[in-house]
């Protein structure tokens, strides 16, 4: 996976902030990653590379690369949604920290 | 160019004539014409924007939010309960400094069901961070959409011009149409440093703690104050180019007056047929018309009323358990300058009831008759 998480910018004064409640940069540096309870883990043997999960996916965390589906466990905050909806069944859901 | 013009119409004109480039907006009696000489506008190519059907003013409200965001002139135009239902997003506008401009024609709030005027749902978002005008007559309504995107892309603030139902609205003035040149002159193209833009992703409107909520919120009452002074500027830009004056206030025979009737609204010019009258006997009363409402020009106020010998203040509106919305306003404004000038607030004309000369012929008299106010609101017209 080519990602390299953004900076986090700490606004320390008034001269700081944006016009607006607004982030000063993308909001990559935000890994909603760390809310994740359960952890989707794929099936390659079974999986069709349909891309149904990567549609679903609300974050987005499911990224493609070299034609296959891959979970970006920066991003994915475990909600499951791949894991109902995939048609072959092939998502697992893993409890975290076992 | 003269026109023939009735209130909503100006605003079409003011909103075409200031170039906006997203309209969204729901119909409501008595503000329907507005939109529909806008689809118009729009439709026959004479307008280069993008109208946008919604289902609600809370819609029209989000879709101007998303186009503003983007950095695009946005405009809508709502009145009484379509005000309300806006309510959520127009604390979301504000606070994201998003420079929309939007006409409310001022009508009554239900229940009893009525379209008839009084203040009441514009002065219920005093507390949304929008800058909000009252204006006395079409010519006003007309500039003040123009001078309205000239100060909210100046300050980064939302910008309210509240006009009266059907005292405005429906009927017809001769009205000063200023030439396209001049207003492109005077607004050019809105290009913000701040906007939503795919080449520089940001978030907008996201969570933000406790540690950092604050200080927006200070900034956007910094820019809120600012914005007197930025009202100041701006109008003299626009009496440069279009050679009409506007202001905070505006005051008529105050120069030498020993009493004032403070105004807002189209009640203001009725005032003016009473205070001519009164001149004639003798008597020293001039008007102060409240026209800029947030920001409240207190200071301005109080320097207004410095030496007079007694104030009446008019509401067209109520704060119920309390009085009159301006009156207590006003009143606030003069204690730290320890003033003590009898002032007496009047609650009048509400859900539309006619206010005639007769009407405010009375208020003057009953201010002259009494030394002092003893209760917060004196009620008129109302059948006892
Ligand atoms: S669990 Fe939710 S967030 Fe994670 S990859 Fe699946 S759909 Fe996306
Ligand atoms: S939904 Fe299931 S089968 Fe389809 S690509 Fe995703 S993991 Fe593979």
């Amino acid at each position: 996976m080519n990602f390299k998480p953004g900076k986090k910018v700490v606004l320390e004064k008034l001269a700081d902030y944006p016009l607006m409640p607004a982030s000063l940069a993308d909001m990559t540096h935000n890994f909603t990653g760390s809310w994740r309870n359960m952890r989707p883990v794929i099936d390659y043997d079974k999986c069709i590379n349909c891309g149904t999960c990567w549609k679903f996916c609300p974050e987005p965390a499911i990224y493609i690369e070299d034609n296959k589906v891959n979970v970006n466990y920066y991003f994915c905050k475990g909600c499951g949604i791949c894991v109902s909806e995939c048609p072959k069944k092939c998502i697992t859901f893993e409890e975290e920290g076992k | 160019m003269r026109k023939l013009l009735m209130g909503n119409h100006a605003i079409s004109v003011g909103a075409t004539l200031s170039r906006v480039q997203v309209i969204a907006a729901y119909p409501i009696t008595p503000q329907t014409q507005v939109v529909e000489m806008l689809s118009e506008i729009v439709a026959d190519g004479k307008l280069n924007a993008e109208f946008i059907k919604v289902e609600s003013e809370h819609s029209a409200m989000a879709a101007c939010i998303g186009a503003s965001t983007t950095g695009a002139r946005a405009f809508t135009a709502t009145s009484a309960q379509g005000l309300l239902l806006m309510h959520e997003l127009l604390h979301w506008a504000a606070h994201g400094r998003l420079p929309i401009v939007m006409a409310n024609v001022n009508r009554a709030v239900a229940p009893g069901w009525t379209i008839w005027t009084d203040q009441n749902d514009s002065l219920s978002q005093r507390d949304t961070g929008w800058i909000q005008f009252y204006v006395a007559d079409n010519q006003e309504v007309l500039d003040t959409i123009i001078l309205g995107y000239k100060l909210a892309e100046k300050v980064h603030l939302p910008v309210m011009v509240n006009l009266d139902a059907f005292v405005l609205s429906h009927t017809y003035e001769a009205v000063e149409v200023p030439d396209q040149e001049k207003v492109d002159a005077f607004l050019p193209p809105f290009n913000p440093e701040w906007k939503m833009d795919v080449k520089n992703p940001r978030a907008f409107g996201g969570l933000t703690s406790s540690d950092v909520y604050m200080e927006f919120q200070y900034n956007h009452h910094e820019a809120m104050e600012q914005s007197k002074k930025v009202i100041a500027e701006t109008c003299g830009e626009f009496e440069k180019i279009f050679g009409r004056k506007y202001g905070l206030l505006e005051e008529y025979r105050m120069e030498d007056s020993e009493y004032v009737m403070v105004t807002s609204g189209t009640i203001s010019k009725t005032s003016r047929i009473v205070v001519d009258e009164l001149r004639e006997k003798g008597v020293k009363i001039g008007i102060l018309r409240v026209r800029t409402f947030r920001p409240f020009p207190g200071e301005e106020i109080a320097a207004a009323l410095a030496g007079k010998k007694k104030a009446f203040v008019i509401d067209r509106n109520i704060s119920y358990g309390k009085s009159g919305i301006f009156y207590d306003e006003i009143k606030g404004a003069l204690y730290n300058k320890g003033m003590n000038l009898p002032l007496f607030g009047f609650v009048i004309g509400l859900g539309g009831r006619d206010v005639t000369p007769a009407h405010l012929h009375e208020i003057v008299d009953y201010g002259m008759k009494h030394d002092r106010p003893t209760e917060e609101i004196i009620w008129m017209g109302v059948k006892k």
